[in-house]
């Protein structure tokens, strides 16, 4: 019932802009033109399912999934939270990967050019399905801060790149998370591109010490909201008006 | 004060970064033995219904050079315009068919390719069909925020000029940036579909 509606407007002021010129490959990749809005069909409304049966045992166990001779370098943390939609009802059975960099600031790719150490226990991906209540969690280490062209001396804060599938291809997303209280979120061009503080906020995942894992792992809590739908209620007006 | 509407907002986008690929694509960019294989390479089997088509093209930024580190995704429907999806309620989907696809642009020429079957035609709200097309999404480093778009046919003529969506775009002379060209190639029919993000041939984008 209330999954047949169609979306809410994504709010623009809410997420970046396309043009955002301190963080400078935007400039060339951003559309000029503005976004045709259109009232979402059923090519939008719909969108694959992801069965559990595609993830292996090991997918959201970034200290095992690639160790080869051991555990990976770095503090231990679990991420967990919660997939909603913006009417805070959860989504279940939505696909979320993740990459990171290691504990060094430094990603297993044949581009990357950053001189920190490769840590050869440690891959630098995941993913996992939310389960009925829109729940996930995972294991892994805490990535390091890494500096990147942009400005001559431009750094990267820690953090967790998401791609999140939901119910719908209109809800497709990808994000960030970012570690409560690093001084570094407020500095990055890349963060900034989001005009709105408290919508950066919204991408801080937040320290839990009660759901530490006692002498094993910080523990973060990383909640992700999805576009939200209308009633359908309001979409069963008269046609043809 | 008055009660609150909505309860949350959206997550903000980020970019997808360079790095994407580890993230969607290990095994692409050699970070193997984590999963046996990349998600979305592969979208027909044999008793796929439909005609076998293929779909290639490169992104072009501002300056017209092709990125080398795009990643789209397609989501179609089947050959019946069918979606395989639980929110499709008039019928059921193809099961050889989930319509999802994700590749990477090629690091050296920046060409993407899809093999999968020409869809049929799916509904617009008020029932009149859409012409046949497929939804494109494109993601990079430098775009903050996905790219949607749709691509239309040209072989598709008839169903292109009566279509609901296209007839929304005020400005006729950019239809012709969501429509692919058909060609033959090795034997298959080839649809090129290349997608501009800015300068004269912008491709149209969606705000769905
Ligand atoms: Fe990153």
């Amino acid at each position: 019932m209330s999954d047949q509606g169609s979306f809410y407007q994504r709010d623009r002021s809410w997420h970046p802009l396309a043009f955002t010129p301190s963080y400078k490959t935007s400039v060339l990749r951003s559309p000029q033109h503005p976004l045709l809005s259109l009232e979402n069909t059923i090519s939008e409304l719909t969108g694959p399912v992801f069965g559990h049966d595609k993830l292996g045992p090991l997918d959201n166990d970034l200290l095992r999934n690639f160790a080869k001779t051991g555990d990976p370098i770095g503090q231990r943390i679990v991420v967990y939270g919660r997939v909603l939609d913006e009417n805070a009802r959860p989504v279940p059975g939505a696909l979320l990967e993740f990459w990171q960099a290691n504990a060094g600031g430094r990603y297993r790719h044949k581009k990357e050019t950053y001189l920190a150490a490769i840590d050869p226990n440690f891959g630098g991906c995941g993913r996992v399905i939310t389960d009925e209540e829109g729940r996930y969690w995972f294991r892994t280490i805490k990535p390091g801060a890494y500096p990147w062209p942009n400005g001559v001396n431009d750094w990267r804060p820690a953090h967790i790149h998401f791609s999140v599938f939901g119910h719908a291809f209109a809800q497709r997303l990808i994000t960030q998370m970012y570690f409560e209280g690093d001084p570094m979120i407020w500095q990055d061009p890349i963060v900034a591109t989001i005009p709105d503080k408290s919508a950066i906020e919204q991408l801080v995942a937040a320290l839990d010490r009660q759901n530490t894992l006692p002498m094993d792992a910080l523990a973060y809590k990383f909640d992700i909201v999805l576009r939200g739908r209308r009633s359908t209620m309001f979409e069963n007006h008269m046609e043809g008006n | 004060m008055v009660q609150k509407l909505r309860l949350l907002k959206e997550s903000p986008s980020q970019t997808a970064g360079p790095y994407v690929h580890i993230g969607t694509n290990p095994n692409w960019v050699e970070i193997t033995g984590v999963w046996q294989e990349d998600l979305g390479l592969v979208l027909v089997d044999p008793e796929t219904k439909g005609e076998r088509i293929i779909i290639k093209g490169r992104v072009f930024d501002g300056a017209g050079d092709p990125l080398k580190d795009a990643l789209i995704e397609i989501w179609q429907a089947d050959a019946e315009g069918l979606y395989n999806s639980p929110q499709e309620k008039r019928g059921k989907a193809d099961p050889h068919f989930v319509g999802w696809g994700r590749q990477p642009a090629d690091g050296m020429t920046g060409e993407y390719r899809f093999e999968t079957i020409k869809p049929g035609r799916a509904p617009y709200k008020d029932g009149r069909l859409m012409a046949p097309h497929i939804t494109v999404w494109i993601v990079a480093r430098g775009i903050n925020t996905g790219l949607h778009t749709r691509m239309y046919f040209s072989d598709e003529e008839a169903a292109n000029a009566k279509c609901p969506v296209l007839a929304r775009i005020a400005h006729k002379a950019r239809v012709p940036t969501l429509v692919a060209t058909r060609a033959e190639e090795n034997g298959l029919p080839t649809y090129t579909f290349d997608i501009h993000i800015q300068g004269e041939k912008e491709t149209v984008f969606f705000d769905i």
